[in-house]
């Protein structure tokens, strides 16, 4: 396999009044072509940063102020708006948490993705009209021909998230990502759209970034996971590795914390304490004033990811010449 | 067993969503009504929790504001401690209306943002309780130790706290005034998981400590499963099955609860085959007709598109199926 996208040493920060604030610090990942990947975390954690940086729609004030993007072995995160626009969309699908705000209400769905295709591909309109009946008939959406000419409001919210995955892939981009693409979803309609987003990446070869605080989803669909804390990549590595032997403290109480469908638990475990905020990050390890295993060093020194197992977590902990070990 | 807390008959809420009355009468249409709760029975018993699931407009958190009497019913009986509900309204009603409190979904828009903290808790005590300031003082300190928070907190508005510590300052204001039973509406589905696992672990305390009985509405099987000791299944406004907590996760009868359980993502179920879960909940304003549930049904009849079921015993548990009744599915 060959690597897709890399990310390096992404930096993003927000001038304010107050100062800058850094929401991301450092992050870097690659997705492999085909591989879903799967980044989870808390609310301010920097998990939808990360995916807007990538397909460059990050809002301003905020910017990229360090590190780069490589998509496919080219450099994306300095391109002007117009290259940018190309490479969204044809190369990188952008699938939304809310599908009512990601449609347009005054255009037919078939318009919609007419008009990606057209935009995209070498195709006249009529063509593109027929790959939209395809592109949703693909997707479950019953009645395909005559559904392409209604308009979002007319979807119910299920089969509205079915149009703009079929959106995002219309151009067969090479990666999608995925931000909360469930969370908007009821449970019976969550299964379906997770499933139908996996079938079509695997008959495509398209890798996905799945951004989600879901961590079920996570489970069942990705092949590898990034755990993210206060703009920080705390840990990645393959999915059942993170999940039953998570290497990084935080990881592992985030684990203990939720509530499974196995054992009875008469209490759940909690970290005490609440993610800090950006104006306030420790120095050192950003957990280090939650976590049960603090080292002197924490407090001062940042960990840079390092090996742990078969994944990789920024931890002191996993040092070389450490010989503790992560508290279950 | 005593008589139960909370004990629901045929409770019904119907919602008037008709046009208004001349574009109506010139269209000549016939009066729309939703029925957001048609004809939900169950009894919760002191010091339990029942929780209520099911998908969004099934009407769980319609029957959450009729248990505090937020709003009326259209048809069907509700007693609190043997009380009727509906003398809540009548003089003398502040008595009743005191022994329940509710905590509600989302923690950004259910504290007043104006009030400080102090206020906030304190409300309660004014309206059923004739406390002097200072003893209302200590007692709001004594709430927030409670709940984990520090008493010097009271003089600080809402916004200077996370979703999480709101949360507490809610379940707080909901202690005020000693009750007995509380209604919690989806308390903790606005939260990360890490701050869930705290408000849990809190209100699991609390209820040993104060006896607490809990009705509790969530979409999340997974933290039902960690609350419950019964659950009830709810589905377009009525409830297709009620049973204890380890009988419904071990064996769930009802079709829906079959469906619902094997629809959500589970992390230790990494890979395990899913029955992929037909079609939507339909429009609750022209259900199907007999059980509602019947388009969507694998098992579904003649019978099940005829007539609606009734629920009955089968086993421990509650359920309104005629598959089930007629013996052709089996747990």
């Amino acid at each position: 396999m060959s690597v897709l996208l890399e990310v390096r040493n992404l930096r993003v920060e927000f001038p304010t009044r107050r100062g800058t604030l850094r929401a991301l610090d450092d992050v870097s990942f690659s997705i492999q072509a085909g591989e879903v990947l799967g980044v989870v975390g808390e609310s301010g954690a920097g998990k939808s940063l990360t995916g807007a940086s990538i397909i460059g729609l990050l809002e301003p004030p905020g910017r990229i102020a360090g590190g780069e993007i490589l998509l496919a072995g080219r450099r994306i995160d300095n391109l002007p708006d117009e290259q940018m626009r190309r490479v969204r969309g044809r190369e990188i699908g952008a699938v939304f948490q809310d599908p009512l705000t990601s449609l347009n209400p005054l255009y037919t769905v078939g318009r919609q993705l007419a008009e990606t295709i057209v935009t995209h591909l070498d195709m006249s309109w009529s063509q593109a009209r027929n790959r939209a009946v395809e592109l949703l008939a693909a997707t479950g959406i019953p009645a395909a021909r005559e559904r392409i000419d209604h308009y979002p409001h007319q979807f119910s919210g299920g089969m509205r998230q079915r149009v703009v995955i079929a959106l995002a892939l219309a151009a067969e981009p090479k990666l999608v990502v995925a931000d909360e693409p469930t969370t908007a979803l009821d449970v019976s309609i969550q299964a379906q759209i997770i499933e139908l987003l996996k079938r079509l990446c695997r008959e495509n070869g398209t890798a996905v970034m799945l951004i989600t605080h879901d961590m079920g989803v996570i489970a069942e669909t990705a092949d590898r996971v990034a755990v993210m804390y206060a703009g920080r990549v705390a840990e990645i590595g393959p999915v059942a590795d993170v999940i039953h032997h998570p290497r990084h403290p935080y990881t592992a109480g985030l684990m203990g914390s939720i509530p499974t469908l196995e054992g009875h638990a008469e209490r759940l475990k909690q970290i005490d304490g609440s993610m800090p905020r950006l104006n306030a990050i420790p120095p050192g390890c950003a957990f280090n004033p939650r976590c049960s295993q603090r080292l002197p060093r924490c407090a001062h020194e940042r960990p840079e990811l390092m090996p742990a197992g078969t994944s990789r977590a920024a931890c002191w902990l996993h040092d070389t010449g450490n010989t503790l070990e992560v508290a279950a | 067993m005593s008589t139960p807390l909370v004990e629901v008959k045929d409770a019904a809420r119907w919602f008037d969503v008709s046009p208004p009355w001349l574009e109506r009468t010139l269209a000549r249409k016939p009066k729309v009504m939703l029925r957001a709760v048609d004809g939900v029975s169950f009894d919760i018993a002191r010091g339990e929790t029942l929780a209520l699931v099911g998908e969004s407009g099934c009407g769980k958190s319609t029957v959450a504001r009729m248990l505090v009497g937020l709003y009326g019913l259209t048809r069907g009986d509700i007693r609190f401690d043997g009380q009727p509900l509906s003398r809540m309204s009548e003089p003398g009603g502040r008595a009743l209306r005191k022994r329940l409190q509710m905590i509600f979904q989302d923690p950004y828009a259910s504290l007043n943002p104006r009030w400080r903290v102090g206020r906030i808790i304190a409300e309660p005590m004014l309206t059923h309780t004739q406390m002097t300031p200072d003893a209302r003082v200590a007692r709001v300190s004594d709430l927030l130790r409670q709940v984990g928070l520090d008493p010097a907190d009271q003089g600080r508005y809402p916004h200077q706290f996370s979703g999480g510590q709101r949360q507490r300052i809610s379940i707080a204001r909901a202690l005020a005034v000693n009750p007995e039973f509380l209604v919690c509406d989806e308390p903790t589905s606005a939260l990360d998981v890490s701050v869930q696992a705290q408000v849990l672990n809190l209100m699991k305390d609390l209820q040993r400590k104060l006896g607490l009985t809990y009705l509790f509405i969530s979409h999340n099987l997974a933290v039902v499963h960690h609350v419950a000791d019964r659950v009830g299944v709810m589905y377009l406004g009525r409830m297709v099955e009620v049973a204890p907590r380890d009988e419904l996760f071990a064996r769930p009868r009802h079709p829906y609860t079959r469906m619902l359980l094997e629809a959500i993502p589970d992390i230790n179920g990494a890979g395990k085959p899913r029955t992929a879960v037909a079609g939507e909940v339909p429009n609750p304003l022209n259900p199907p007709s007999g059980c509602t549930f019947h388009p969507r049904c694998p098992h579904a009849n003649d019978r099940c598109r005829a007539e609606a079921p009734v629920a009955m015993l089968a086993g421990v548990s509650i359920v309104a199926c005629h598959a089930v009744q007629e013996g052709r599915i089996t747990a």
